[in-house]
Order: C-alpha cells, then sequence, then structure tokens
C-alpha cells in the first residue's frame, strides 16, 4: 500500500531566461481528491503543467507521483500519470479505437488488456459504439471522453486536466465535470483540474489560486472562503487576484 | 517484461505511423510524385546532356535514368526525414509529441521509435518507387531489391535523425519552406545524387569536396552499391558515424534540461 500522496509539489520554482513564472510553489493532492487550479492567463498554470508532464525540467523543488520523484524515477512516476492537453492530441484521421490502442501500447498493455480497458471505459463514457469513427467525424464534446477514457487506460493514480472544458458547449460541459468528480469518489482518483470557471468547481473539491506564479491561497472552498471573508468562490477569486480577470 | 513493453510501445508507434501515411492519400502522391517527374522529366531531357562512363558499381554504359535512380530513392527519405520530423515539432501535431514524452519510457528509446516508424513509412515510398521505375525500364538485379532495404533503412535513420536534429535546435527554420531551401535543396544538389564525383570535379574542385563529405552522398552511395547487390565499406561507416551523431545531439536537444523545449518557453 503505497501512502505516499498521489500527487506532492514542494517548493517549485521555474524562470524563462531570467523572468521567474513560478516561485516556490508547493501542494498535494491526495487519492479521492479533486483539486482545481484557478488563476488569471499569465498565473503559470501551462508551465505547472509543463514541469509536471517533464516537458520542461525541475530544477528547483521536487514533483513526485505516489512518491516517485518524476525527474530521478520518472518512468515509475508517468505510469501513475493521466493526462488530457487542452488542445486535442487525438489524431484526427484514426478511429477512436487506433487512439486508444496505441495509447495502451505505449503504456505496454497487451493487445487482449488493451481491448478490454478500452471497452470499460469507452462504455462508461457512452462511446463504445462510437469506436470505430474516425475522430475528425466527432464532435468536440465525443473526442473530449475520447480523451478522458484514453487518459484513464492504465487506470492512473493522478489525473491531469489542462483547461478541458474549453470549447465544449453547456451540456457537454456539464457531463464532463460531473463524469470527473464521480471518478474521484469511486476510484479514489486524484484529480488536478486547470480551469478559470468558476462554475466547475464542486463544493467538496480542493481550490489552489494561482497568480503571477504565487500560489495566493490554498484549501476546501470553505477554508479559502474563510481565509479571504468572502461569500462566493468568485468573489474570493477576485480578491486574491486583485481582479485579475477569471 | 520491460522489453515486453518496449517492443509494444514501437510496434504501436511504428503502426500508427504506418496507419497514418496510407489514410492520408495525398501525402502519399506527393512524395511519389516528386521523384517521378524528376525521373520522367528531368533525367530524360538531360539523358542527351550527360554521358556516363562506366563506374562501379556500374558494369556497362548505362542511361543518366538508371544513375539517377539511387539518388531519387534518397531524395524520398531526404524530404520524408524532415518533414516528419518537421511536422512532429512545429505543426498540430505538437500535441501528439506531447503524448508520446508523457509516455513511462525513457525519451531517447521514444525519439528513437518515432525516428524508426518515419524510417519505415520513407522506405514503403521507395519501394513503391521502384516499382513504377522497374516498368520504366530502369530494372536492377532481383537480389538488389532485397540488399537495399538494409540499407535504405540506414539511410533514412541518418536522414531522419538530421530533421530531428535540426528541430530540436533551430528555430529559424520553422517553416518547411525555409527547410527546403537552407537544407534540402543544398544535400541534394552538392551531392552525387544527379552527377558522379569525377563528373562534378571537372567543373569544380571546391563542389567536389563538399559532395564528397556530404552524409547524404554517402548514404545515396550506399543505397546505389546496395541496388547491384554490392557493399560499400566507406559508405556505410559514414552514415551509420553520421546517424549516430545526429541521434546523440538529437537526444540531448530534446533533453528536458538541455534542449529547445526549454528555451522555446511557453505562456501561462
Amino acid at each position: 500500500m503505497n501512502l505516499a500522496p498521489a500527487l506532492t509539489v514542494e517548493n517549485l520554482s521555474f524562470a524563462y531566461g531570467g523572468k521567474p513564472a513560478l516561485t516556490a510553489v508547493g501542494f498535494v493532492v491526495e487519492p479521492g481528491q479533486c483539486a482545481v487550479l484557478l488563476g488569471p492567463n499569465g498565473a503559470g498554470k501551462s508551465t505547472l503543467f509543463s514541469l509536471i508532464t517533464r516537458l520542461y525540467d525541475t530544477r528547483q523543488g521536487r514533483i513526485a507521483l505516489c512518491g516517485y520523484d518524476i525527474k530521478q524515477q520518472s518512468r515509475q512516476a508517468l505510469a501513475r500519470l493521466g493526462v488530457v492537453f487542452q488542445q486535442s492530441t487525438l489524431d484526427m484521421d484514426l478511429t477512436v479505437m487506433q487512439n486508444l490502442m496505441y495509447h495502451a501500447k505505449l503504456h505496454g498493455m497487451s493487445g487482449k488488456l488493451a481491448k478490454q480497458r478500452i471497452q470499460d471505459e469507452l462504455e462508461r463514457l457512452n462511446m463504445f459504439e462510437r469506436r470505430f469513427e474516425p475522430v475528425r467525424l466527432l464532435n468536440g464534446g465525443h473526442r473530449r471522453r475520447a480523451e478522458i477514457a484514453r487518459a484513464l487506460l492504465h487506470e492512473p493514480a493522478v489525473l491531469l486536466l489542462d483547461e478541458p472544458t474549453v470549447g465544449l458547449d453547456v451540456p457537454s460541459r456539464q457531463d464532463l465535470v460531473e463524469h470527473v468528480h464521480q471518478l474521484v469518489q469511486t476510484r479514489q482518483l486524484a484529480v488536478l483540474w486547470a480551469s478559470h470557471l468558476i462554475d466547475e468547481i464542486y463544493r467538496q473539491d480542493r481550490i489552489i489560486v494561482l497568480h503571477q506564479g504565487h500560489i495566493k491561497a490554498q484549501g476546501t472552498v470553505d477554508e479559502v472562503l474563510a481565509v479571504t471573508a468572502t461569500v462566493s468562490v468568485k468573489d474570493a477569486f477576485y480578491a486574491l487576484t486583485q481582479g485579475g480577470q477569471a | 517484461m520491460r522489453i515486453l513493453h518496449y517492443w509494444r510501445a514501437m510496434s504501436g508507434i511504428t503502426g500508427r505511423e504506418l496507419l497514418r501515411f496510407v489514410k492520408q492519400r495525398e501525402r502519399f502522391i506527393s512524395a511519389l510524385v516528386r521523384p517521378l517527374v524528376w525521373l520522367f522529366v528531368f533525367a530524360a531531357g538531360f539523358r542527351a546532356a550527360l554521358g556516363i562512363a562506366i563506374t562501379p558499381p556500374y558494369e556497362t554504359y548505362i542511361l543518366y535514368e538508371v544513375y539517377i535512380t539511387p539518388g531519387l530513392l534518397g531524395m524520398i527519405q531526404l524530404f520524408n526525414g524532415m518533414q516528419s520530423s518537421f511536422s512532429m515539432v512545429y505543426d498540430r501535431e505538437m500535441g501528439s509529441m506531447r503524448m508520446l514524452m508523457v509516455s513511462p519510457l525513457p525519451r531517447w528509446f521514444l525519439l528513437f521509435s518515432k525516428l524508426l516508424a518515419g524510417t519505415a513509412v520513407s522506405v514503403l515510398q521507395a519501394y513503391v518507387f521502384l516499382v513504377i521505375a522497374w516498368f520504366y525500364d530502369i530494372q536492377a538485379p532481383w537480389a538488389g531489391y532485397g540488399w537495399v532495404f538494409p540499407a535504405l533503412m540506414l539511410s533514412g535513420l541518418m536522414l531522419g535523425a538530421l530533421g530531428l536534429l535540426l528541430s530540436s535546435f533551430i528555430r529559424q527554420l520553422e517553416n518547411f519552406a525555409g527547410v527546403m531551401n537552407f537544407v534540402i535543396f543544398p544535400m541534394f544538389f552538392m551531392s552525387t545524387a544527379l552527377y558522379p564525383l569525377w563528373k562534378l570535379k571537372e567543373s569544380s574542385e571546391f563542389l567536389h569536396n563538399l559532395a564528397l563529405y556530404n552524409p547524404f552522398s554517402q548514404a545515396v552511395e550506399l543505397i546505389r552499391f546496395a541496388l547491384y547487390g554490392q557493399f560499400n565499406q566507406y559508405a556505410f561507416i559514414y552514415t551509420l558515424v553520421a546517424f549516430i551523431i545526429f541521434m546523440v545531439t538529437a537526444i540531448i536537444g530534446y533533453n528536458p534540461s538541455k534542449g529547445m523545449m526549454t528555451r522555446k518557453g511557453g505562456a501561462g
């Protein structure tokens, strides 16, 4: 039994050239928690995601997944990570099945296991009957669902979502938010969700407010409201980012 | 179990690349039209102007079309190598590259697999070209069609690795037109693809030296000899060493702490 937090970020700083993008950022996401990372544009959300997914190297501070250091034990760490990037990373010319099968192979799954896992995940999202459709023919909501199914194929402990609802219509957005929160509860998945849409936050979620590379507040919704002496997340966010656009 | 994981990942990456290639018909056709135009139009026109003396691996006088065929195979691979590497980084593929890089495998292995997949596509293109050339009466000995396979693999890897290396370090060459002007055309024209070395020497000693040390020349010579069932050791070693140097440098370029990913920066 691994007792380490699902995601640990410790004292993380990062700069582009001399310009700091993140300064001493630290937080923890436990299994069964959904942490919403709120921040205006330019707050450092993308940089943080790039560091967790190892696009950039961590120079100051530490990132660990289930106790595995992303730099020292990157393979063990990455095996526990599922990611949905902001921009679609599906192959438009291939079918849903072919896209998911590719991901399963990258994670070393056997054909039989992959097929079973793909069926499980797609059925859960009501996408199984669309498995042979080329991605190009799917609407935005269905593409996102396919990406979520893909990110969960290898049963990760941590799911990173980088503004996954951008460009979706209201019903698709609600479906997705609902589905992810269900996963958190039923599977004890740890989720780090970058967003700027305050209505996507559930009462039981944790909030991390990032502004100009600094964490301005973190905790449960109630804790953040108490600290900022506000009555809504919107007001709290406004107070913390001094009017920075949500 | 780990070896099985590596194997599955590599087959997945190669399978995806081949599948994509087959589904993108325009890419397939344009990849073939380019060398065919050179063969049917350029080479036919130059047939009269250029006399080719008997040089190894050829044992008789040959038509210019026959001489140029290995060079055109190299051209297919040169374009393919540059195209796949650059689209990988700068086009919409950036996303799928990120997807690849978060797989739980070492980065060098992922890059190598990606390179191998691109090479497999270029070898496929090369064979389709050879079949068309066969009907145009450019026919090598049967065994040559087998021997040319490892030669095409190595030359494809070397040119793909060069593309990978350029894509990781040079920001100015972000669009493909730049790559055409500054990499593909100079490499192609300053090589033995279109004219033999001795012919170049007749006109310019400087050009001759450039062609001699151009790794593309050696890749073309490797293909040329293999197609006639012969092994050109010098070309083989030269191409292999070039591949290793390009590949190692490209891996350094894609290292998150050293390469361009950090320098490129990003918003947010």
